[in-house]
């Protein structure tokens, strides 16, 4: 990991979401937002048995919170809805693979609080 | 004109690098950086003569009360007010939430409250939430561009309206508004004139009187003073009428156990014991503004501005967001197509640029101009042409980064 946050990965998901938009059938869905930053996630999720069988989200803000989402969709899909619950911000970090300071760490984390808080509400 | 390469040298922060740059500091509307001298000064306070005020009989008291009470005549000097008149406060968020709750005490349900579309939080919420409790009427005065409405303006402030509260200078357009103008309307409809003036009095010269407002808020790190000051003027016979906000110590005059007399202007709104390093902090920090002049501060202001906007604009895919010609601010706002506010501000922040992204404390404006958020170069005293070159440069980086 380095300084740059700007990698053509991050930018690439940023353009070019993964799961971008709404499922029409779904278990749950939940949005959350960055007051601060204006940054707005909304997961649509499907559960089958305990298992995500399909995520997708609508979003819009900068780069680092659009991109964590599209990777975390990626990441999370197939998996427990306990392992979901358990992720931690090194977890995002990880992801992402870049270094994020203490500010832009909201925009990070938001795609993950937005499924746990979902999680949670079930 | 003013020698900001020279004013630069008085400001220690600025000598830093940051990320391997020469920091160009162009967030001053959000806060200013500290003079060496007003840093020094409250230095000085502390080690030689801190001591609440108002109380003690022995020496130190003496000093600070000495030195409190003529930060207080620097501030109703600077503004054309007298020294009951202007009252200590935290900043401009306090000193509007002392006027909303004491002059609202008087209000009737349906009374109008006219406010307009650009305010910045501070100068919405607190009228807002009143206004919820008690069924008060509230009334925005809309947006023709960049600037105010002023048909509309004089619609809404009718005889309904009993306060009329507007923002000096635009925190993310850098408009100037009339308030001379507005003042009229309001007084011609019989409604008090309350003016935010924490966005105009870092730039230019203010006259309370000349403007004909009630009331005037400011916060002082704004404008070279520490954090945590700010004053609000207010009109000697209205202040006198007005019930205390806060309540405590140093605001009485007399204290039963059934009953309270509140101290003589302007102590009768200040509460507690204030902020008082803080506030000696503000008087020379107007001091040293007042050595530079507000008039050369405006200039170098409006010089600023220009010359961003031009440079801007000659990017291809940006949006400005403020008057393009006449008088203004040095505040520049504006959005790159393609690239989300707070990715343009991280990357300004790699080539050591300090900007503000984002709402900027006034989501209806945004949501108003159709945006969630946008990019605020807001320079002051202490920069330079160059500093606008860089910011240019950094912004062109960015497009490059992101490809648009």
């Amino acid at each position: 990991m380095d300084d740059e946050i700007y990698k053509e990965n991050i930018l690439d998901h940023y353009k070019n979401p993964h799961n971008s938009g709404a499922l029409k059938k779904y278990t749950f869905k939940h949005r959350e937002t960055n007051p601060l930053c204006g940054d707005e996630i909304e997961m649509f999720v499907k559960i089958d048995k305990s298992r995500i069988t399909d995520v997708a989200f609508i979003g819009k803000g900068c780069a680092i919170s659009q991109a964590s989402a599209s990777m975390l969709t990626d990441l999370i899909k197939g998996r427990k809805i306990e392992e979901i619950k358990r992720m931690t911000k090194e977890d995002v970090l990880k992801m992402l693979g870049i270094n994020i300071g203490i500010v832009r760490m909201k925009c990070a984390l938001l795609p993950l609080k937005a499924m746990i808080k979902g999680i949670e509400e079930l | 004109m003013i020698d900001a390469k020279k004013i630069k040298k008085d400001f220690p922060i600025l000598k830093q690098n940051i990320n391997g740059h020469r920091l160009v500091y162009l967030d001053s509307a959000a806060t200013t950086q500290k003079p060496r001298m007003v840093i020094n000064e409250i230095k000085r306070y502390y080690e030689q003569y801190n001591a609440n005020i108002h109380r003690g009989i022995h020496t130190l008291a003496e000093l600070s009360t000495q030195a409190y009470e003529q930060a207080h005549e620097k501030i109703a000097e600077f503004i054309n007010a007298d020294f009951q008149e202007v009252i200590s406060t935290s900043g401009a968020t306090e000193s509007l939430n002392i006027v909303a709750n004491s002059l609202t005490k008087s209000l009737k349900k349906g009374d109008k409250i006219v406010l307009t579309e650009m305010e910045h939080h501070s100068n919405i919420v607190p009228w807002q939430q009143i206004a919820k409790d008690r069924k008060l009427k509230m009334e925005f005065i809309k947006l023709d561009g960049f600037q105010l409405d002023m048909e509309h303006a004089k619609e809404v402030i009718d005889e309904n309206a009993k306060i009329v509260a507007v923002m000096h200078a635009s925190n993310v357009l850098g408009t100037i508004n009339p308030v001379k103008k507005i003042g009229k309307l309001a007084h011609d409809a019989g409604a008090l004139f309350v003016v935010d003036g924490a966005h105009s009095i870092p730039n230019m010269p203010i006259d309370v009187n000349d403007i004909g407002c009630d009331f005037f808020a400011f916060s002082g790190h704004k404008m070279c003073s520490p954090t945590g000051t700010g004053a609000l003027f207010g009109k000697k016979e209205l202040l006198e009428k007005m019930s205390p906000f806060l309540y405590g110590g140093h605001m009485i005059s007399e204290v039963t156990l059934k009953d309270s007399r509140w101290n003589e202007l302007p102590w009768k709104f200040e509460a507690g014991t204030a902020n008082i390093a803080g506030c000696i902090g503000l008087g020379y920090a107007i001091d040293y503004l007042k050595k530079i002049g507000m008039k050369n501060i405006k200039n170098h202001e409006e010089h600023l501005a220009k010359y961003t906007i031009k440079q801007l604009e000659e990017i291809e895919d940006i949006t400005i967001y403020g008057p393009q010609k006449g008088e203004r601010t040095g505040t520049v706002s504006f959005n790159i197509k393609g690239i989300h506010t707070h990715d343009v501000a991280a990357i300004l922040d790699k080539h050591g640029i300090a900007i503000r992204a984002g709402n900027h404390c006034a989501m209806p404006l945004m949501k108003i101009l159709g945006i969630s958020g946008c990019s605020r170069s807001s320079p002051y005293i202490y920069n330079i042409i160059e500093d606008i070159d860089k910011l240019v440069e950094a912004v062109k980086e960015a497009k490059h980064i992101f490809k648009v």
